[in-house]
């Protein structure tokens, strides 16, 4: 059971939240959306193995929906974010937690 | 009298309180502080098992977890029997019955010891090169045959009546493991403040001191420093200590579940006191102290009773007062045999000699030689005697090229062996941390760790009992800092009388006999020989994780934890690489089998789901109701009088409503307010319908799908003030339709200012229906005209009901006039008895869901989720009219539009009239245009809702068939197993399609 | 050499030293016809077809770690064919059908048997869905009654018919052909089958790259081990699936979760077939070796750890004892996590993709293993032929842009 950050109560079990999904898809206007663009939206997803934005919702707690950045991999959260900031740069914080990996080795 | 293998003296038993117990039936006696294992070798019994594939006879091989062999099963009565439990963890208690396992007729002879003769055509795999002929017999001769020999203990028969509990828990520290690393770590975590957990499987926490008479910790003896350190601990009310508590899994965040086991070791457990606890800790910082647990040798033969482990003879002679025989031979690879044959020696034994693979011996070979003991160096054992217990020992000497010289015979009643010793790895595997390989001692290590954790100790490779107390003590110190307390700094324990065992060997040891011939075990309870594991390497399986899956060495109930190195040794040889090159198999929890009760807990019976009950739920239990679940909630189903079958009740409470008036509890449909400048707005966007014209007082029949255009939700919507929305959703569907509106209210359309509550729980609701309805409700409503022009159909009002403020909506799920009374809950019960009292007064009656859904269907009315699937929209459903087409946006506009869900040809809902009247379909029958289908037929449509109609007098049915509505008239068929109901397609809607007894 | 009886016996006067290897591991050739990448029961099945049914030896299946090591390896095994809809019917009856003589057509014991799988209904929500999946299979040919509680309980003794429990069993759905296999068998015959036939099977050979040429079309992969060269190559990796198609830049319609699973210590027989509950979230059945085989949920996060948390296993166990109450006192021997890719519509994709010469296998969520024949069988034929096989037609990727779904989920979804 995962220990979630939720940016308004802190640090709570992951039991009180409920994950909705990788973050930052923009839901298109019926307007000029092509079909693709419908299933870009509606199914696609980048799945990635390594650092994903995704969205929480603090289900059983303050009810609000946040952000987050973690490692698919380690299952370890980087940073956690309010709904409308922009996406963080995952190349950059994967670079960084490379570094600190690395640093760890080297220190070991 | 028994136990002559006790001493007469000495260990950590209560002498002064026999147990009596039996085994096998044979009754037998040992002390209050022995374990099975201890009190059966006291009595001279080293047989007690059979193993899994070969039936060969086994006996007790260690004193602790690891024990693969000594399995049995402990029963206090019928339903309270515990399959495959490890003779050397169960503590015994007065009037305990154990029995060996997986032998027949009995244990010492055993019908299926043929397959021990079968060996050479039983080896690893062989299951997967025969058994195919002819075809069928797999499944009706050879199957049922190899599941009858497999499987070990026998399972319970009966439900387990005892309880079991659960307990979260937070610590600044978490040390698992009470041997002199864990005391040493909790001891330092305690002096810094922190509060501590220290949990430990065993019974008496100490560890290894409790078996080392020889020690001194800061000038006392071992044990005694122990003692006071545990003393000191337990009295700390910042520290909790558990024994009987393993540490099994390890998750993310320094999650740590722990088992304890409460009950088990007392002949009358208290009946208030749960069986076992599940502890699930989240820890700031973690001190894994886990310890190292000993290998065997692998030489030919090295599986009868009487051999076992060397430390385990030690333990079971200093902490148990018992002898593992008279005639003792020591074979070893490490020097901590040595203290095994020289603390026998002392007790009397005879040890004929000491086997020392190693050519230059050990750190203790010449005081073994000075204590009359004969050592031989660079010797090692070829081969064992005797039948159901070794009887001698072959050895020869290893020579320089490595073959080996036979020399003697050693007559024997018992052989230790110690091949060194592997760290306990499993905590820090589990919690993700990465290994290390040591190659000079062969051992795997912690690396880098993953987890707020340090190991302290023989699990981190630190043998030697000075080092192991100052790493303990440093790293219960250093957790304590991290978890932000302040520390007082390391501290050196002073130690004297301790032997590093040094010294290893890993895999099977050169012998002198045919290899082709010969078995020695590297998993003993799997019959795993380094013969089958080179067999494996030989067919092509290179992977360690294919040589276990193949040989199934390591996937015995001990999970491979005396045999792991071994195995991977050998493979490794076999491969030509190096240890590391051929990887290591994944620790996974837990790390000793673990009662499913325990996870289970008290997770049974009304308490496995939250039960949900509306405010008349006792009602209605008292007026004799049927209840069934909807979701978490209990709904009454009907209201059966006496004599009266579920068909002939829900007729009448049909009857009853259309004809008079009927009272229904609609209290568990989800219940939203939507509050707010914006709320109108955000209606428009999330629903399919129109909402921005809505008048306030008038109500709004809703459909709500996802943005690929299928329904999800429906209700009605009222709408109470400019502002303010009261929806109703289904009830089944009311969390995920706030979790669905939050997200878009949170995510998409941040520039609405609206708020969502849920108040599912907050009203009661009382549906009122049928042409009485108004005169029912009329006496008690206060504030509202009910008039039918000044309440129309579809709309809602305030006022009160007795007194008790309401929302009071005038909508009809049943086609009859009717009103659904919103009060708060804690007035539901004495509001629906008094509607209840006019509504008997009326000639009318209560009615449940089945009723309910009688009426709506002979009216046409969707339930979303049984009539729709998540794969039908608005129109197909029938309530295409809803959709405002001329919104520029609303959730699930686009999806609607997709190729595929404009396509001609996708089902729609009809009614189906059974060309019998008397028929009632059954609720997902197929539909097919002919009466006669061939195989494979494509079926045109589905059932999804159909009953027996009381009013009209014959059966009704929904459907949803491709293009149904262009159908009308049309004659389909419904095939059952007994042939085909033809059908006649209808228009949904069977009563009253004028719609005037809504309104009358 | 032949499995048999009689090998076996010959093989035993010679203390099993003239064993062949069951599959050659060779370093990979510059070329291939074609390349499979991920070596699971699905990915050596393709590779044994293409070579066994349409003459294709020179291919190479190519895996990150050991062959059937991924959920091949971590599943329950369970073996049905009663989907809902025809299209998802055809595709796994297909299989079913593979299985009947899986073990004689490879030459190695798969240990199929068909103990039955039931399906329990707790609601009569489920009871519908329920009948709707026996009424849809019975049309269609395939195996499925329909027992009452009762019924139920004399196929499967263990289990608590009480109506006093929580969720009470209101009757099961029965597929009698339904069943278990013996996993690493089935990836192991496939293996040995395929390499017999020519095919190179390249373990620890991790996919670096995918590579084009001008035109679009592949021209080969990149891996750990060099690049290797094709025109047409196949990827059937599972969870991996989004990572590897990325590698040609397409963004999948899949979400990989952790999905887990437990044994528990070996049992004498006790449990008879395979039960399976998805309202409460049960599933078991007991190995021939005597361990109860029990599968859990997804955690709700995509995840490649292959690890997962307590409280999935507790939730399962919950279920199990509450069906099982004697199982109380049974021990968890061992739990384990894989990693499944789920579509949206819980139904798999095998096909052709907008890449030239890319085929992809995936999206089998919690339930590919049953599917393994068939599923190798028809993507054989799909690579083979550059078109689909008439039972997975239906499974493009196409079907997510156009809404044509085969949404095995949303017809057992609950509402009301």
């Amino acid at each position: 059971m995962l220990l979630i950050t939720c940016p308004i109560c802190g640090p709570r079990p992951e039991i009180e939240f409920r994950n909705m999904g990788e973050a930052h898809i923009a839901r298109p206007t019926p307007e000029g959306t092509s079909d693709d663009d419908m299933a870009a939206f509606l199914y696609l997803r980048s799945n990635p193995k390594g650092l994903i934005a995704e969205r929480w919702r603090h289900v059983h707690g303050c009810a609000r929906f946040f952000n987050a950045v973690r490692h698919t991999v380690t299952d370890k959260f980087v940073t956690v974010y309010e709904v409308g900031a922009p996406k963080p740069d995952l190349a950059a914080l994967a670079a960084d937690l490379a570094a600190d990996l690395a640093a760890r080795e080297a220190g070991r | 009298m028994s136990q002559t293998f006790r001493r007469p003296e000495g260990g950590r038993i209560k002498r002064n309180k026999p147990v009596a117990f039996r085994f096998d039936g044979r009754a037998l006696t040992g002390y209050e502080g022995d374990t099975l294992a201890s009190a059966l070798l006291a009595n001279g019994v080293h047989l007690v098992g059979r193993s899994f594939k070969y039936h060969r006879p086994r006996g007790i091989l260690t004193a602790g977890a690891e024990e693969p062999n000594a399995l049995v099963t402990v029963s206090r009565d019928a339903a309270r029997s515990t399959p495959n439990l490890r003779a050397t963890q169960v503590e015994i208690y007065e009037g305990m019955t154990a029995e060996s396992q997986n032998r027949w007729p009995s244990l010492a002879f055993d019908a299926s010891a043929v397959n021990d003769l079968l060996s050479p055509i039983f080896v690893s795999g062989f299951y997967y090169k025969t058994f195919m002929w002819p075809a069928k017999f797999w499944t009706s001769v050879y199957e049922p045959r190899i599941r009858a020999a497999a499987g070990l203990g026998k399972a319970p028969e009966l439900p387990d009546p005892d309880r079991y509990q659960s307990r979260f828990a937070h610590c600044d520290v978490l040390v698992i493991g009470a041997g002199p690393a864990g005391l040493a770590a909790a001891l330092a975590a305690m002096e810094s403040g922190a509060r501590v957990i220290l949990c430990d499987e065993q019974a008496e926490m100490g560890g290894s001191l409790l078996s080392d008479p020889d020690v001194t910790i800061e000038g006392q003896s071992g044990r005694q420093w122990s003692t006071d350190v545990i003393m000191a601990l337990a009295l700390s009310d910042r520290v909790t200590c558990l024994t009987r508590t393993t540490a099994f899994g390890y998750f993310a965040d320094n999650f740590v579940a722990l088992a304890e086991r409460i009950t088990d070791h007392m002949a009358t457990p208290p009946a208030s006191s749960p069986r076992e606890r599940l502890w699930q800790v989240r820890a700031k910082q973690v001190v894994i102290a886990t310890g190292a647990l000993e290998r065997p040798l692998v030489f030919p033969e090295n599986d009868r009773p009487g051999i076992l482990f060397a430390d385990a003879a030690r333990t079971y002679l200093n902490r148990y007062g018992v002898m593992a025989g008279r005639k003792t031979v020591v074979a070893t690879a490490c020097d901590s045999a040595y203290l095994a044959a020289l603390d026998l020696h002392r007790a009397g034994v005879e040890v004929p000699a000491i086997l020392d693979i190693r050519r230059e011996g050990g750190a203790l070979t010449a005081a073994a030689r000075a204590a009359g003991i004969r050592v031989e160096t660079g010797a090692t054992v070829t081969g064992t005697r005797g039948r159901l217990r070794v009887a001698s020992v072959e050895f020869g000497h290893v020579q320089a090229d490595g073959s080996v010289r036979h020399d003697a015979v050693l007559p024997c009643d018992s052989l230790l062996m110690s091949g060194g010793w592997t760290p306990t790895l499993h905590m820090f595997s589990q919690s993700r941390g990465k290994l290390r390989y040591e190659e000079v001692t062969g051992r795997y290590l912690p690396g880098r760790s993953a987890e707020h954790e340090r190991s302290a100790g023989a699990c981190n490779g630190t043998m030697a009992l000075g080092a192991v107390l100052d790493e303990g003590y440093a790293a219960g110190e250093n957790a304590a800092r991290a978890a932000g307390l302040a520390t007082r700094g390391t501290k050196t324990f002073a130690v004297a009388g301790a032997t590093t065992p040094d010294g290893q060997v890993l895999g099977a040891l050169p012998h002198d006999r045919n290899p082709g011939r010969v078995k020695a075990f590297v998993d003993f309870q799997h019959d795993v020989t380094a013969k089958d594991i080179k067999l494996a390497v030989r067919e092509g399986f290179r992977s360690i994780e294919h040589v276990k899956r193949y040989t199934t060495t390591g996937m015995a109930t001990d999970q491979g934890k005396t045999s792991n190195m071994n195995a991977l040794a050998i493979a490794a040889g076999a491969l030509d690489k190096p240890i590391p090159a051929v990887g290591l198999t994944t620790f996974r929890m837990p790390y000793t089998p673990t009662t499913f009760g325990i996870f289970a807990n008290t997770s049974r019976g009304d308490l496995f789901d939250p039960v949900r009950r509306t405010s008349t739920h006792d009602w209605a239990a008292a007026a004799g109701a049927e209840f069934e679940n909807v979701g978490m909630w209990k709904r009454a189903w009907y209201f059966p009088r006496q004599g009266e079958s579920m068909h002939a009740a829900v007729d009448r409470e049909c009857r009853t409503v259309r004809a008079a008036v009927g009272i229904f509890d609609a209290s568990t449909l989800g219940k939203i307010e939507v509050v707010g400048p914006d709320a109108a707005e955000f209606m428009h966007r999330i629903y399919v319908n129109p909402f921005l014209k809505l008048e306030v007082g008038r109500c709004r029949y809703g459909i709500m799908c996802r943005d690929d255009g299928f329904v999800y939700d429906d209700g009605v919507v009222g709408r109470i003030a400019a502002d303010r929305f009261h929806v109703t959703t289904t009830t089944g569907g009311a969390p995920r339709v706030l979790s669905h509106m939050e997200d878009y209210l949170q995510t998409e359309w941040t520039d609405l200012k609206v708020w969502l509550t849920s108040t599912t729980e907050q009203w009661a609701v009382i549906a009122v229906q049928g042409p009485k309805a108004r005169e029912a409700i009329a006496p008690l409503i206060e504030g509202i005209d009910l008039s039918k022009a000044a309440m129309p159909h579809m709309s809602v009002r305030m006022g009160t009901i007795l007194g008790v403020p309401c929302r009071l909506f005038r909508m009809s799920f049943t086609g009859e006039l009717g009103f659904e009374i919103n009060v708060p809950a804690a007035y539901g019960k004495a509001i629906w008895e008094a509607v209840h009292a006019r509504v008997v007064a009326l000639g009318g009656c209560p009615y449940g869901t089945e009723a309910m859904h009688v009426l709506r269907a002979e009216k046409g009315y969707i339930i979303v989720g049984q009539d729709t699937d998540g794969t039908v929209t608005p129109d197909e459903a029938g309530v295409g009219w809803a959709v405002g087409k001329s919104k520029p946006d609303f959730v699930g506009k686009r999806g609607l539009a997709r190729a595929d869900l404009l396509k001609p040809g996708r089902t729609q809902l009809v009614g189906l009239a059974t060309v019998d009247p008397k028929v009632v379909l059954e609720e997902g029958a197929q539909i097919t245009p002919d009466a006669d289908p061939a195989p494979r037929t494509h079926a045109i449509g589905h059932v999804t809702s159909a009953y027996h109609s009381a009013v009209l007098g014959r059966s009704i049915a929904l459907a949803m068939v491709e293009r149904g509505r262009s159908r009308l008239g049309e004659t389909l068929h419904v095939p059952m197993p007994g042939g085909a109901i033809a059908v006649t397609v209808v228009d949904p809607v069977f009563y009253d399609k004028e719609g005037g007894r809504l309104d009358p | 050499m032949r499995f048999s009886f009689a090998s076996l016996l010959r093989n035993a006067f010679s203390a099993h030293t003239g064993w062949p290897e069951q599959w050659r591991s060779p370093e990979p050739k510059a070329a291939y016809d074609v390349i499979i990448v991920g070596a699971g029961g699905h990915g050596l099945a393709t590779a044994y077809y293409l070579a066994a049914e349409h003459g294709i030896t020179n291919v190479a299946v190519v895996e990150r770690g050991w062959l059937g090591g991924g959920n091949t390896g971590r599943n329950t095994t369970i073996i049905r064919s009663n989907y809902l809809w025809e299209e998802s019917e055809a595709l796994y009856d297909h299989a079913l059908d593979l299985w009947q003589d899986l073990s004689q057509v490879l030459n190695y014991n798969v240990m199929y048997s068909p103990r039955g799988v039931m399906m329990l209904a707790h609601t009569v929500h489920d009871v519908q869905v329920s009948k709707r999946h026996v009424h849809a299979n019975r049309l269609a040919g395939i195996q499925n009654e329909w027992l009452s509680p009762e019924e139920a309980k004399a196929f499967c003794p263990p289990l608590n018919i009480s109506r006093d429990i929580r969720y009470p069993v209101m009757g099961a759905a029965l597929q009698r052909k339904g069943g278990v296999a013996r996993h690493d068998a089935v990836a192991w015959g496939y293996a040995r089958a395929a390499s017999a036939l020519g095919v190179d099977i390249i373990q620890n050979c991790e996919v670096t790259a995918i590579r084009r040429g001008p035109d679009g079309a592949v021209t080969g992969i990149e891996t750990t081990k060099g690049p290797i060269g094709a025109k047409k190559i196949g990827v059937v990796a599972a969870g991996h699936t989004s990572v590897v198609m990325g590698m040609a830049g397409l963004r999948m319609p899949l979400e990989s979760y952790p999905l887990q699973a437990l044994v528990s210590e070996p049992l004498k027989p006790v449990f008879p077939c395979v039960v399976m509950s998805n309202t409460i979230h049960a599933y078991i059945s007991q190995s021939d070796k005597g361990d109860l085989v029990i599968g859990a949920g997804t955690d709700q996060y995509v995840s490649y750890s292959q690890t997962g948390g307590l409280h999935i296993t507790t939730h399962t166990l919950d279920a199990i004892c509450e069906l099982f109450p004697m199982f109380r006192r049974v021990r968890m021997l061992r739990n384990w996590g894989g990693i499944v890719d789920v579509t949206p519509d819980r139904s798999p994709i095998l096909a052709k993709t907008p890449v030239k010469g890319l085929f992809v296998n995936c999206g089998w969520g919690t339930g590919g293993f049953k599917a393994t024949p068939g599923s190798g069988h028809v993507f054989a034929h799909t690579i083979a032929r550059d078109e689909p096989h008439p039972k997975n037609a239906p499974f493009t990727l196409e079907r997510f842009r156009d809404g044509r779904l085969i949404d095995e989920a949303a017809a057992a979804a609950v509402a009301h």
